[in-house]
């Protein structure tokens, strides 16, 4: 304490003074510095790649899910679909849809004279920018409610893809100069129906919860009974890879011995999950669909096939759990007189849960988002076309899965379409994110200290 | 008749060891851990393992239960008798031989469970307790001979990984005691406590010698010569000397004995 205290204790500076820096510290710090900026610099690259990514999917995909709507008052025409005037339902059901087109054709001719609305267009081609869906809306709603015919009744269709583009800036009076399917005179017309209120852009509950439509109706393809396809499939694979995966994990961790039988097994596996999913798909070809012959498109085939491609990660991160728990857990167990598997069982497997959850849950959101292995087993492609109906349906039905239907829709012709797809991404991408996120949860809750 | 063989017996277990190990040789792969060791643990007595890191006491100690057994690469040869029965024989489950000769590890290690749990696992898992009260009772003996059940008996569902580093090691050997063993193995108990820690645990071994057969490995020559009656002093593989802990630390026949314990090896 006294040198503390000493005041004239005498400052030497002959080996350098500590209050300045010599040149190999400055070269150290500046090293330092350099290395945290070029950490900055990348992370604030990636932020900016994944504002963008997520602005573009927004911006483009949001639109999916608003949809023009036309709002018109149809008159059921008794003439037209139940000549006989009895209301028998199997002479109504003879009607086809084209029986109904004059009936909405009419409506419009109807509105125009009302309303005041002046347009060279014939009444066919005022139907014309309703979709396609339309006559089959209406002619649904007859046979429901047969008894309304001959009344007049307020529907709300569907507009058809290009005047909803028209809506929403797609489509201008330009890009259709060769487009066979809009005249401007109909947008004329359109502009005047939006004058009038009887067209306006609505949130469309169809597109989530609706099937896939043909090449020729985009504005009624919905992404619904693809989400079912990808549920049943989850369901399959979550069935199959989870008590599988986590079987062989603790044989392998826990009870296998070491060999160098075990150790060849070992690096299959860690191969395996780097196997491209395409290969996975081809032999769910060759074996579920050639050989075991299982139908063809079936969320069944999908999800074993999504299996064998999950498979490899559960069972990495389910061993990577396993040996996080601390052995001497096991030696506790052991030298109290349990069996192996009642030290694994009781001990080892609820703290490794966590882990195996996450696992589980992260294999789950890659087999969801995957694409390749459905081409190949008949899944992409307009399939997505029916809800099924029951259990045993949803897997053996043909159906398609969220990924495989954005990839169909990307792929056709119409612009219309592309739209959806990036609404479909954006659907994709909640699941995937809430799935992550219950992945995050659960480690978080259920995660012990030791 | 049933008097008689009691009676028998008991005076037997005096004179005859608990257990009796001879020529016990331990290899690990190509590696020769320990060279015909002869040892004899006597019934309620505590037997002390001492020797320098690495000299094969702890190896030895976990031979006495099969703990070595999920070592794969790990040959025992030699004879190990519990009561006159080899425990390396074929027909024997290393899960009832635990049950016998209980084991307390180094690290506390309690289970991630309620202390309750952690001592109710033994009896629950080899059907001691026939009701729940049975239980409780098991439980409620075992904490008072690990000496914590004054200090736990109102918090008995908090987490046993909540106590302190003593009170930890403590429950680890009332869970140890609650399967009723006939040996305790203890490697090394109180090398990751503190001394006040230390003093009640081995406090708690001497009571635990009224029961038991105690075996203790312990790198403090001060502990075992507190604590134990009997000493081994083990020292590259080889048992140099074995016998009452009183003659080994004041009057040890082997020089490599007296250089250890006077601090010259190890």
């Amino acid at each position: 304490m006294t040198h503390a205290t000493d005041p004239a204790l005498p400052v030497s500076t002959e080996n350098g003074s500590l209050l300045r820096q010599d040149a190999r510290t400055r070269r150290r710090n500046a090293a330092e510095t350099r290395f945290k900026l070029y950490g900055v610099i990348a992370i604030s690259i990636g932020l900016l790649m994944l504002v963008t990514l997520v602005t573009t999917i927004v911006s483009n995909g949001s639109g999916a899910f608003r949809q023009s709507f036309v709002t018109l008052d149809v008159e059921l025409l008794e003439s037209k679909l139940d000549k006989t005037g009895d209301r028998d339902l199997e002479q109504i059901k003879k009607v086809s849809t084209f029986g109904y087109a004059p009936l909405i054709n009419g409506a419009f001719e109807t509105l125009a004279a009302e309303q005041g609305v002046e347009t060279a267009l014939s009444a066919k081609e005022m139907g014309e920018i309703l979709s396609k869906d339309a006559a089959a809306q209406l002619r649904d709603y007859v046979l429901a409610n047969p008894d309304r015919i001959g009344t007049t009744a307020e529907f709300t269709f569907l507009a058809n893809s290009r005047v909803d583009g028209y809506m929403k800036g797609r489509v201008s009076r330009d890009s259709i100069q060769n487009d066979k399917n809009i005249s401007v005179e109909q947008l004329d017309f359109v502009d005047q129906l939006v004058n009038l209120g009887l067209i306006e852009k609505k949130f469309n509950p169809a597109f989530i919860l609706g099937a896939d439509a043909s090449d020729q109706r985009p504005e009624a393809a919905g992404f619904g009974v693809s989400m079912i396809g990808s549920l049943f499939m989850m369901l399959v694979v979550l069935v199959l890879s989870l008590p599988i995966g986590v079987a062989a994990s603790i044989y392998l961790e826990e009870f296998a011995p070491k060999t160098w039988w075990t150790d060849v097994i070992e690096v299959n596996i860690s191969n395996l999950a780097a196997v491209p999913s395409i290969v996975f798909g081809i032999l769910g070809l060759a074996v579920f669909i050639n050989t075991m012959h299982l139908p063809m498109s079936a969320p069944l085939v999908g999800g074993m096939v999504l299996t064998l491609m999950t498979l490899p990660t559960i069972i990495i991160s389910t061993r990577a759990a396993l040996k996080a728990v601390p052995p001497s857990i096991r030696d506790a167990a052991l030298g109290i007189g349990a069996s192996r598997m009642q030290s694994v069982f009781h001990h080892v497997l609820p703290l490794a849960a966590p882990g195996i959850l996450t696992g589980t849950i992260i294999g789950l959101a890659q087999a969801l988002g995957e694409t390749a292995p459905l081409l190949l087993i008949g899944m992409v492609g307009f399939v997505a076309s029916n809800a099924p109906d029951g259990i045993v349906a949803g897997l053996l039905d043909p159906n398609s899965a969220m990924p495989a239907q954005i990839y169909e829709w990307a792929k056709r012709a119409d612009p219309a379409f592309y739209e959806r797809a990036w609404g479909g991404i954006i659907i994709l991408l909640v699941f995937l994110v809430a799935m992550n996120t219950i992945a995050v949860i659960l480690r978080r809750r259920f995660e012990r200290r030791w | 008749m049933n008097d008689m063989s009691r009676l028998a017996g008991s005076a037997i277990d005096v004179e005859t060891p608990k257990i009796l190990a001879r020529n016990v040789n331990v290899f690990y792969g190509d590696t020769h851990a320990i060279r015909d060791v002869n040892v004899d643990i006597a019934n309620n007595t505590v037997t002390a393992f001492i020797g320098p890191s690495g000299c094969g006491k702890s190896t030895f100690l976990r031979c006495l239960n099969r703990m070595n057994d999920t070592i794969d690469s790990c040959r025992v040869t030699g004879s190990m008798r519990l009561d006159g029965e080899d425990i390396y024989d074929k027909r024997v489950d290393p899960v009832q031989l635990r049950a016998k000769v209980g084991m307390v590890f180094q690290k506390p290690n309690p289970f991630p469970k309620s202390i309750f749990d952690n001592v109710a696992y033994g009896p629950k898992i080899h059907g001691l307790a026939r009701s729940k009260s049975d239980l409780e009772e098991i439980v409620e003996r075992a904490l008072r001979r690990g000496a914590l059940w004054d200090e736990v008996k109102d918090r008995l569902h908090a987490p046993g990984t909540g106590l302190s580093g003593g009170q930890q090691q403590r429950l680890c050997i009332a869970r140890a005691v609650a399967t009723e063993p006939e040996v305790l193995l203890m490697d090394e108990p109180c090398s990751a406590l503190d001394p006040i820690a230390t003093a009640q645990v081995e406090e708690l071994i001497d009571e635990l010698r009224r029961n038991f057969s105690v075996v203790i490995v312990t790198h403090s020559m001060q502990q075992a010569a507190r604590v134990s009656q009997n000493t081994a002093f083990f020292h590259l593989g080889q048992l140099v000397e074995f016998g009452e802990t009183g003659q080994i630390f004041t009057n040890p026949e082997d020089p490599r004995t007296e250089s250890y314990i006077t601090g010259r090896i190890g």
